[in-house]
C-alpha cells in the first residue's frame, strides 16, 4: 500500500472536520475521493501532505509515518492545492526552476525534466510568459507539472478541475490518465463531481460530513447500493445528492481574489 | 543556502518586474515630503530648528522601508492561500530557510525603496553632512528593513483573514510611523508621548538615520545601532517561531 489512512480524526474547536477515518491507495492507482464540499476532502488531503497534524489516528505514506517523517515524506508526494499556488509574477520556467531547487534536484536533470514535462503538459511554446498571462486551465497543467518535476511516488490532485470550462476539464483528465503509463504515478484526487470519478477513478471512497461511507470500484459502488449510476448510489449511500456547504473564510477570499483576477 | 537564495532572489525579481508599483509605492513618502516638508518648513526654521527638510528627509526614508517591509509580510497572507507560499511550506526544506529568504528577500526590496526615496531626498535639495556618511545610514536603514521585514513575516504567519489587515494598519504601522520622531523632534515632547516613542523601534533607526546622516541625533547612534541590533535578534527569532508554526 503505498498510502495507508488508520482511524484518523481531525476537529477543529468543536467542529470534527474528518471523523474515524480509514482506507488505503494501492500503488499505481487512480483513487478518487468524492464527497460535496465540506465534507472533509481537502482536510485529508492536507493531512496527508503535511500541513494540518492529525488529532488522533496515524497516516502513513510509502511506508513513512507522515507526522514524524515529514521532510522524507514530502520528497515522495507532489500536490496540486485546490487554491493556485503558482508565482504568477514569474514565468512558467521559474516556477518550474524554483521547484526543482527546493527538492534539491540537480541542474542538469532539472533542466532536462523541465522541459519534458512542460512538453507534455503542451506549456513548453509558453515557458518565457509570465504565468499572469495563462489560462485557467494552463494553470492548472503547469501546476501539474510542476508538482512532477521530482518524480514523487504519489501526486495529490485537490479538485483538479475546478472553475475549469468543460474542454479543459476534458483535457485535464486525458493527461492525468496518461500519467499512469508515462510516470507510474499513483494519483489521489478530491472531486464533487461524480461524472469525473466514474470516468477516471479506479476506486472511488465516498465521503460525507467527515465520515467515509463506502469504497470500491464505480462498479462495486454500484452493485452495493443496486443503482445504476454513481449518482444513485452516492443518494443511496449518504442520502442526499451533493450540495454545497455554507462559506467558509477561505470562500469568502476565494470570491474577493475572483473579482481582482478579472 | 540555495534555498535561502532563490527564495531571496524571486523577492528581488518580482521588485524589479512590477515598475508600475514601483512608482505607485513612491506616492506617499512623496506627499509627505512635499506637503509636510515645504509647507512646515517655515514655522520649523522660525522656531530656530534649521532646514525641515534637512531634519524631516531621514524620516521619509524610513518610513518607506516601514512600509514596504510590512507590505510584503501582509501580502503573505493572501500568498498563504492563493499563492506560492504553500508550495514551498509542502517542500522538503527547513521553515527556517523558507523564513530567511523571505524575510532578507522583503527587507532588500525595502533598502532598494529606501534608496529611491534617499535620491528624491537628494532632488528635493537634502544634503547629507559627507558622502562617507551614506554607506554607514545605509546600514541603519538595512537593520530598520530586517526589523520590519521580520516582523511582518510573524504577522503574517499569525494572521488569519484580511480584516487583520486593517487593523494592522491602524494600530501597528501608522502609530510605528508616527511615534518614531519622524516628523517631530523628539525634544520636550509630553512625557506619555515621549515614553511612546521610546518603545518604536522606528524611533532609534530614524535616530540613527538622521545621525549618520545629518549629525542631528537624540540618542547617539551608538546606543541607536546596539537598540536595533537587539530588536532585530528579538523579531527574527520571534518571525521564525511564528513562521514554523503556520498551518495551511
Amino acid at each position: 500500500m503505498i498510502i495507508r489512512v488508520q482511524h484518523v480524526v481531525k476537529s477543529f474547536g468543536n467542529v470534527v472536520a474528518v471523523n474515524d477515518v480509514s482506507f488505503d491507495v494501492r500503488p499505481g492507482e487512480i483513487f478518487a475521493f468524492l464527497g460535496p464540499n465540506g465534507a472533509g476532502k481537502t482536510t485529508t488531503i492536507k493531512m496527508l501532505t503535511t500541513l494540518l497534524r492529525p488529532t488522533a489516528g496515524s497516516l502513513e505514506l510509502d511506508g513513512l509515518e507522515v507526522t514524524t517523517h515529514q521532510t522524507e515524506v514530502r520528497k515522495r508526494f507532489g500536490v496540486v492545492f485546490q487554491d493556485p499556488s503558482l508565482d504568477s509574477d514569474l514565468t512558467a520556467w521559474e516556477n518550474m526552476d524554483i521547484h526543482g531547487v527546493l527538492y534539491h534536484v540537480p541542474r542538469h536533470p532539472r533542466r532536462e525534466r523541465c522541459e519534458v514535462l512542460l512538453r507534455m503538459f503542451e506549456l513548453w511554446e509558453r515557458r518565457d510568459d509570465m504565468v499572469k498571462t495563462f489560462s485557467g486551465g494552463m494553470k492548472r497543467r503547469l501546476e501539474i507539472a510542476r508538482g512532477l518535476l521530482h518524480t514523487p511516488k504519489v501526486l495529490f490532485l485537490d479538485e483538479p478541475t475546478l472553475g475549469l470550462d468543460p474542454q479543459s476539464r476534458n483535457q485535464m483528465w486525458t493527461h492525468v490518465q496518461s500519467l499512469r503509463a508515462t510516470e507510474g504515478v499513483t494519483v489521489f484526487l478530491t472531486t464533487h463531481y461524480m461524472d469525473e470519478a466514474d470516468r477516471v477513478a479506479d476506486r472511488i471512497a465516498v465521503i460525507d460530513h467527515g465520515r467515509l461511507v463506502a469504497t470500491g470500484s464505480s462498479a462495486e459502488l454500484k452493485a452495493q447500493t443496486g443503482t445504476d449510476s454513481l449518482e444513485a448510489a452516492f443518494l443511496a449511500l449518504t442520502g442526499t445528492t451533493i450540495r454545497d456547504e455554507s462559506a467558509t473564510a477561505a470562500d469568502q477570499m476565494r470570491q474577493v481574489a475572483r473579482v481582482w483576477r478579472r | 543556502m540555495t534555498v535561502v537564495f532563490i527564495l531571496w532572489l524571486r523577492e528581488v525579481k518580482k521588485y524589479l518586474r512590477s515598475r508600475v508599483q514601483i512608482i505607485a509605492s513612491l506616492g506617499s513618502p512623496l506627499m509627505y515630503l512635499g506637503v509636510l516638508g515645504f509647507g512646515l518648513g517655515s514655522v520649523f526654521q522660525r522656531a530656530g530648528e534649521g532646514s525641515y527638510l534637512q531634519f524631516m528627509a531621514p524620516g521619509v526614508i524610513g518610513m518607506t522601508v516601514l512600509f514596504t517591509a510590512m507590505f510584503s509580510g501582509i501580502a503573505m497572507l493572501w500568498d498563504r492561500q492563493f499563492g506560492f507560499l504553500k508550495e514551498t511550506l509542502v517542500a522538503p526544506v527547513p521553515r527556517l530557510a523558507i523564513m530567511v529568504g523571505r524575510t532578507l528577500g522583503g527587507a532588500t526590496v525595502a533598502v532598494l525603496q529606501g534608496t529611491l526615496i534617499f535620491g528624491v531626498t537628494l532632488i528635493a535639495g537634502f544634503r547629507p553632512v559627507s558622502v562617507l556618511a551614506v554607506p554607514l545610514a545605509f546600514l541603519v536603514i538595512a537593520l530598520i528593513a530586517v526589523i520590519f521585514s521580520a516582523l511582518a513575516t510573524a504577522i503574517g504567519s499569525s494572521l488569519k483573514d484580511m480584516q487583520g489587515f486593517q487593523m494592522v494598519m491602524n494600530f501597528l504601522v501608522m502609530p510605528t510611523f508616527f511615534l518614531s520622531g519622524a516628523i517631530y523632534p523628539l525634544e520636550g515632547l509630553p512625557r506619555v508621548l515621549g515614553a511612546l516613542t521610546r518603545v518604536d523601534p522606528l524611533t532609534y533607526g530614524v535616530d540613527g538615520v538622521r545621525g549618520v546622516l545629518t549629525g542631528r541625533t537624540h540618542f547617539g547612534v551608538a546606543l541607536d545601532v546596539a537598540v536595533l541590533l537587539g530588536v532585530g535578534v528579538l523579531f527574527v527569532v520571534f518571525g521564525a517561531w511564528r513562521f514554523s508554526k503556520i498551518e495551511a
